[in-house]
This record gives C-alpha cells, sequence and structure tokens, in this order.
C-alpha cells in the first residue's frame, strides 16, 4: 500500500494520523496546491498542515462523525436491551447487556460511596463508548481510508480515540463534572480550603495551593492524555506494520492485535475506573 | 494534532450519552436485575422450605415404619403367647379327656369283670350242683346243699 499514489513512507504515515479537518482559512493564504485563499478567507477541508493555521474554530469530521455514530451506537444497542429487560429468563442480548451493566455496576459500588444517580450511567457510558472507539483500531488501518479516498475524502481517521480532541473532551468534561460536584456537595469554602490549607497548614498557603492545583489539573490531562497515547501509539504500530510486505504483515499485525485487544478494554476500563475515582474524591471530604 | 473545536463536540456529545444513558438505559436494566435477584432468592428460598418439608415428611414417613414394624411385632407376639396357650389348653384338655376316658374306660372293665365273675360264679355254682348232683345221684337235699354252694361259690 506505501507505494500507492507515489506516497512516500513518511506522507503515508502522516496521511494516516491526520484528521479530515473543516476549517476557516485565513486571506491570502497559499493553499496546498498553490492556490490562494481569496478576500474574507474561505471555509474548507483542511489538506496537509492546513489545520495548524485553521485555529481552534476547526472541527475534525470524522473525529466527530465516527464517535457520534459509535455513541449513538452504544444508546441504541443498550437501547433496545433495556426496553426489552424482563426480569424473567433474558435473552441473549439483555444479558450481555446486563453483564457490562453489573460490571460497571459493582466498580461503581466498590470505590463510590455517594449517592449520585449520575456516576454509574456516566461510568457505562465512558466504557461502552471508548472501548467502542477504541475498537475502531481493529479494523485494518487501510480498508476505511482507502475507501474513502476512493469517495473523494482526502483524509480519514476512523479511530476516534487517537484523536487528542476527543480524549481531552471526554477527559475535560469528567473535570467540569468533577468541579461541579466538589463545589455543589461540598460548598465552595470546603472545596477552597482543601486547595489551599493541605498539606502543610495555613501558613503555606502558596505552596499548598500549588501543590493542589497541579495535583488537580493533572486529573483530566493525564486522563486524557493516557487513553491518547496509548491508542495514538498502537494506531502508529498498526500504521508501520502497514508498511510491510502484504504477505508478511499477518507475522506482526495479528499478534498486535490480539494484544490490542487486551489494550482497548483496559484502556477503556482505566478511564471508567479513573473517573469513579475522581467523581469519589470530588464527593467526599479528606 | 491540532487542539480544535472538535473538543467541544465532543464533549457535548459525551454529556448527550450519559444523559441519555442515565434516563432511558440504566433505571430499565438495574430494575430487571433487582427484580431477578429478589426472584431468584424468592425461588432459593422456597427451594430450601421444600427440602426442609421433604426431611419433616421422610422423618415422619420412618417414625410411622417403625410404629407399623413395633405394632407387628407386637402383635405377632400376642399371636404367638395365644397359640401356645391354645396349644396348652388344649394339651391339658386332651390330658384330662384322655384321663376321663380312662376312668370311665376302667369302670366299665371293672363292671364287665364283675359282671363276667358274677357270671362265672352262678354258672360254677349250677355246674357244682350239677356236678355234686351227679356224684351224689339221689338222696341229697338239693336245697340245703344249694345253700351249702352258694357259700362256697360267694368266697371264690
Amino acid at each position: 500500500m506505501a507505494a500507492e499514489g507515489g506516497l512516500t513512507t513518511s506522507g503515508y504515515i502522516i496521511h494516516h494520523l491526520t484528521n479530515l479537518t473543516y476549517g476557516h482559512l485565513p486571506e491570502g493564504f497559499t493553499r496546498y496546491n498553490g492556490e490562494v485563499v481569496g478576500e474574507g478567507g474561505t471555509w474548507t477541508i483542511a489538506h496537509g498542515t492546513e489545520a495548524s493555521t485553521m485555529g481552534f474554530w476547526a472541527i475534525n469530521l470524522d473525529t466527530m462523525l465516527f464517535s457520534v455514530g459509535l455513541g449513538l451506537f452504544f444508546i441504541w444497542l443498550f437501547k433496545k436491551a433495556a426496553d426489552k429487560a424482563v426480569a424473567g429468563v433474558p435473552g441473549a442480548l439483555q444479558n450481555f447487556v446486563e453483564s457490562i451493566v453489573e460490571f460497571v455496576d459493582e466498580n461503581v459500588k466498590s470505590s463510590f460511596h455517594a449517592r449520585n444517580q449520575f456516576v454509574a450511567p456516566l461510568a457505562l457510558t465512558i466504557f461502552v463508548w471508548v472501548f467502542l472507539m477504541n475498537l475502531m483500531d481493529l479494523i485494518p488501518v487501510d480498508w476505511v481510508p482507502y475507501l474513502a479516498q476512493q469517495m473523494g475524502v482526502p483524509y480519514l481517521k476512523i479511530v476516534p480515540s487517537t484523536d487528542v480532541n476527543a480524549t481531552m473532551g471526554m477527559s475535560l468534561s469528567v473535570f467540569a463534572l468533577i468541579l461541579y460536584y466538589s463545589i455543589s456537595v461540598k460548598g465552595i469554602g470546603e472545596f477552597v480550603g482543601e486547595l489551599t490549607l493541605q498539606p502543610l497548614g495555613k501558613w503555606l498557603i502558596p505552596f499548598n495551593f500549588f501543590l493542589e492545583f497541579v495535583n488537580l489539573l493533572a486529573k483530566p490531562v493525564s486522563l486524557g492524555l493516557r487513553l491518547f497515547g496509548n491508542m495514538y501509539a498502537g494506531e502508529m504500530i498498526f500504521i508501520l506494520i502497514a508498511l510491510l510486505p502484504f504477505w508478511a504483515q499477518w507475522v506482526l499485525s495479528v499478534p498486535w492485535a490480539i494484544f490490542h485487544i487486551l489494550i482497548i478494554t483496559l484502556q477503556a476500563f482505566i478511564f471508567m475506573v479513573l473517573t469513579i475515582v475522581y467523581l469519589s474524591m470530588a464527593h467526599e471530604s479528606h | 494534532m491540532n487542539i480544535n473545536a472538535t473538543i467541544i463536540g465532543q464533549a457535548i456529545a459525551f454529556f448527550f450519552f450519559a444523559w441519555f444513558c442515565m434516563k432511558y438505559v440504566w433505571p430499565p436494566v438495574t430494575t430487571a436485575l433487582r427484580e431477578r435477584q429478589k426472584k431468584i432468592a424468592e425461588g432459593l428460598d422456597a427451594a430450601e422450605r421444600a427440602s426442609r418439608d421433604l426431611e419433616l415428611a421422610k422423618e415422619k414417613a420412618t417414625q410411622a415404619l417403625r410404629e407399623g414394624k413395633e405394632q407387628a411385632a407386637g402383635i405377632i407376639d400376642q399371636a404367638n403367647k395365644r397359640a401356645s396357650q391354645i396349644v396348652d389348653e388344649a394339651k391339658e384338655q386332651a390330658i384330662t379327656e384322655g384321663e376321663r376316658l380312662k376312668v370311665a374306660a376302667q369302670a366299665e372293665i371293672d363292671q364287665e369283670v364283675n359282671r363276667a365273675k358274677e357270671a362265672l360264679r352262678s354258672q360254677v355254682a349250677a355246674l357244682a350242683i350239677a356236678g355234686a348232683e351227679k356224684i351224689l345221684s339221689k338222696s341229697v337235699d338239693s336245697k340245703a346243699q344249694a345253700e351249702l354252694v352258694d357259700k362256697l361259690a360267694a368266697e371264690l
């Protein structure tokens, strides 16, 4: 595949790691094909490194499409099972859904002790959604982008969790929930107190604050970047394996894919458990 | 690797899915799970009760069997006792009856003997008289001699 379309090896890798970004290019910008953007700029799909010029107000269409699509698939499937849920003998789908729900419920119950109706469904959503997004990694790296290219879509990254925007979007949402529950459960006074009065008492408030603030910020950053890093690295290895001659790829790609099944599940699980733990900390006074 | 508005889109989608899950997915599934748990617990309870009942019934049955056996043994004992009693009684009766028969037979025999003796005596007397008559031919007062002979006969 590497040689197809006259792509170089690094070009191939970069192509596979570039999102389909839609955004605004400013006036006077020289595009990838030498065109100069006319007056008032233009809204278009980025090619090459144009995405970095588009700034914050651009959107990765592929990430949104696949993450929302997978999310809809998740709620559709689980809603279907929930609608038909009976206390009697469960069917295959209900069994499957119930086992996941129970698994998540047990995890929530073991580490989250406050009363909150939102945490368990949130954990379920994270676990299944992240798992599904990670699962896209197991689709051979060339299939979907190649098909898309044939249909005129220049870039397509089908694993949303290899996009730092997706993982940080989720971890920042979790961060927002941490802040919301910290303040609404403990009150603003106690929350600020926790940030400033420990671990070294009231005489070292700036030092305490620095320590606790870094601690607080490290939560969403590590949460988001851990998932992103793992999935990005995994995807990168798949791409590197895809550079081998086609008859030799399976020697590496099959073991890596099998190992990756573990990683994608584990990362989904870690994201869920850390969310539960962080929210639990947000509910409890220290 | 550009941070852009996707982050916001993702956050919105995230909250939507989590909210949807909380509203429409989580409650029915957990309700079904809880209900099934209750049902299973009830079923297990019922099974335990039933097995306890079975145990009780078994105990009752063995007790009834034991009682029956005891009763039967009692009845057999009684019957045996009664049987030996009857046999004993029969034996006793037979013995007394035998005794009685023996006595009666003895009496009859004695009677017969006496009667025979009597007959014999009279016949002997007659014979003696006849003999004496023949010996003495005439002249003998048969009356006085008859008395004598009778006396003789009585001494026999």
